[in-house]
């Protein structure tokens, strides 16, 4: 068997790291294991925002669909995703895509 | 049951991300038959236990949460006075002709409240193929999947001037207001409305952003479904929110969850028997988060800050 590929996810304000492996549920499952970062919860489906972060360097697959209420296509070409949604191709670094808290969240 | 013209919320049409997957999450897991398709790919479904042709429609799209609630009203002629008091109170009113998007739906009104929130009112609906039995009936026809939902239960929603939706579901829709909760300076925070004797067939909190859904909530039969629901979250990998625990507002025992597009969903079972002679119930904004979480005796913070 195998063994699988972990890349490290670094969080660009605090530079903390974390593994995260291909096949690993999500970013934000792999942050939450590792009690890293600025996110405490959400729904893991896409569809809150919570999670909406930036990507600033290093590859990743979209294995779900991200509510265009918080990833517009422009927000996608900046890297802007829902980390509960992507898998790392390689090492990422992350940085805050704005506002957290989702009742500021601009839809 | 004290019934007082709005006899229940009767469909919910939510937006999803991904259809095959959360059509599966509905069907196998909380337990929903599917009932029928539109042309244009909605999917219809109905609990075990649902009289009426089907109370969830799915409708695939870019971002999850709420299209419409609507309320099933006890006459043609309760419907008729309706639109007359929803356009005098404010808010224009559309028809809708019958069996035009969902399918055994009879004509229906459309409006939008102050919340933001698209509400439906109807009074004529199709008698689902499979429906409970009325002769002699068993239990069950077929043995409930998953989950096993009795029905769709209530809804919470989240938007601006609650205080206003609140006067139109009890000026207009003829419902009473059970329980509140207030901020300091007595302006509402939350507010759980009825039209039966449930305690809630509705509920809103005061939030900036209009149109939001918090959870649709389906009933259980008892506590130990709720653990039953517990396990199958666990067993589907979803994502649990709260719970299982107690509501002391409502006293429901509840779970809370996101199916796979992230709107969330609360199976719930127990819950007061509510009554429109009885006095109102009050909480203090700083007492809320025991009132929701009565076990955990305070606010949790994804309550507040997680809608779709």
């Amino acid at each position: 068997m195998e063994a699988p590929v972990f890349h490290t996810i670094t969080l660009a304000q605090s530079g903390e790291t974390f593994p995260c492996g291909e096949e690993d549920e999500s970013v934000l499952a792999a942050m939450r294991r590792a009690n890293a970062g600025p996110i405490k919860y959400g729904c893991f489906g896409g569809g809150c925002g919570v999670c909406r972060m930036r990507v600033v360097s290093g590859s990743y697959h979209s294995f779900k669909p991200m509510s265009r209420a918080h990833v517009t296509r422009e927000d996608q070409s900046n890297g802007i995703v829902l980390l509960c949604c992507i898998r790392p191709t390689s090492d990422l670094t992350l940085a805050p895509a704005g506002v957290q808290d989702a009742r500021k969240l601009e839809t | 049951m004290a019934l007082n013209q709005t006899l229940r919320p009767g469909l919910i049409q939510l937006r999803v991300l991904d259809l095959d997957k959360t059509l599966d999450f509905y069907k196998n897991v909380l337990g929903l038959d599917e009932v029928a398709r539109t042309s244009d790919g909605r999917v219809c479904l109905k609990t075990y236990d649902e009289f009426d042709h089907h109370s969830v429609t799915l409708r695939l799209a870019d971002e999850p949460g709420l299209d419409f609630v609507a309320f099933k009203v006890d006459s043609e002629e309760t419907l008729d006075r309706m639109a007359t008091e929803t356009e005098a109170f404010g808010y224009p009113v559309e028809e809708i002709p019958a069996n035009a998007d969902q399918p055994g739906f009879g004509r229906r009104i459309r409006f939008k409240i102050s919340t933001g929130h698209t509400f439906e009112l109807y009074a004529t609906v199709a008698l689902a193929e499979k429906h409970p039995g009325l002769k002699n009936p068993d239990i069950w026809n077929e043995a409930p999947r998953g989950m096993g939902v009795i029905r769709l239960d209530h809804f919470l929603l989240y938007g601006p001037n609650i205080a206003e939706a609140e006067r139109f579901c009890t000026e207009v829709l003829k419902m009473y207001v059970p329980e509140v909760c207030n901020l300091p300076d007595g302006s509402r925070l939350a507010t759980w409305i009825t039209g039966n004797n449930k305690p809630h067939d509705l509920a809103f909190v005061e939030y900036p952003k209009p149109g939001k859904i918090h959870h649709v909530g389906f009933l259980l039969q008892d506590w130990n479904h709720v653990g039953q629901a517990a396990d199958l979250i666990a067993i589907n990998r979803l994502k649990k929110d709260i719970g299982p625990t107690r509501h002391a507002i409502t006293r429901g025992q509840t779970i809370y969850f996101w199916e796979p597009s992230g709107n969330r969903i609360e199976v719930y079972a127990g819950g007061y028997t509510a009554s429109p002679d009885n006095p109102q119930r009050a909480w203090d904004s700083d007492h809320l988060g025991r009132g929701l979480f009565y076990y955990e005796g305070e606010m949790i913070p994804s309550f507040l800050e997680i809608v779709t």
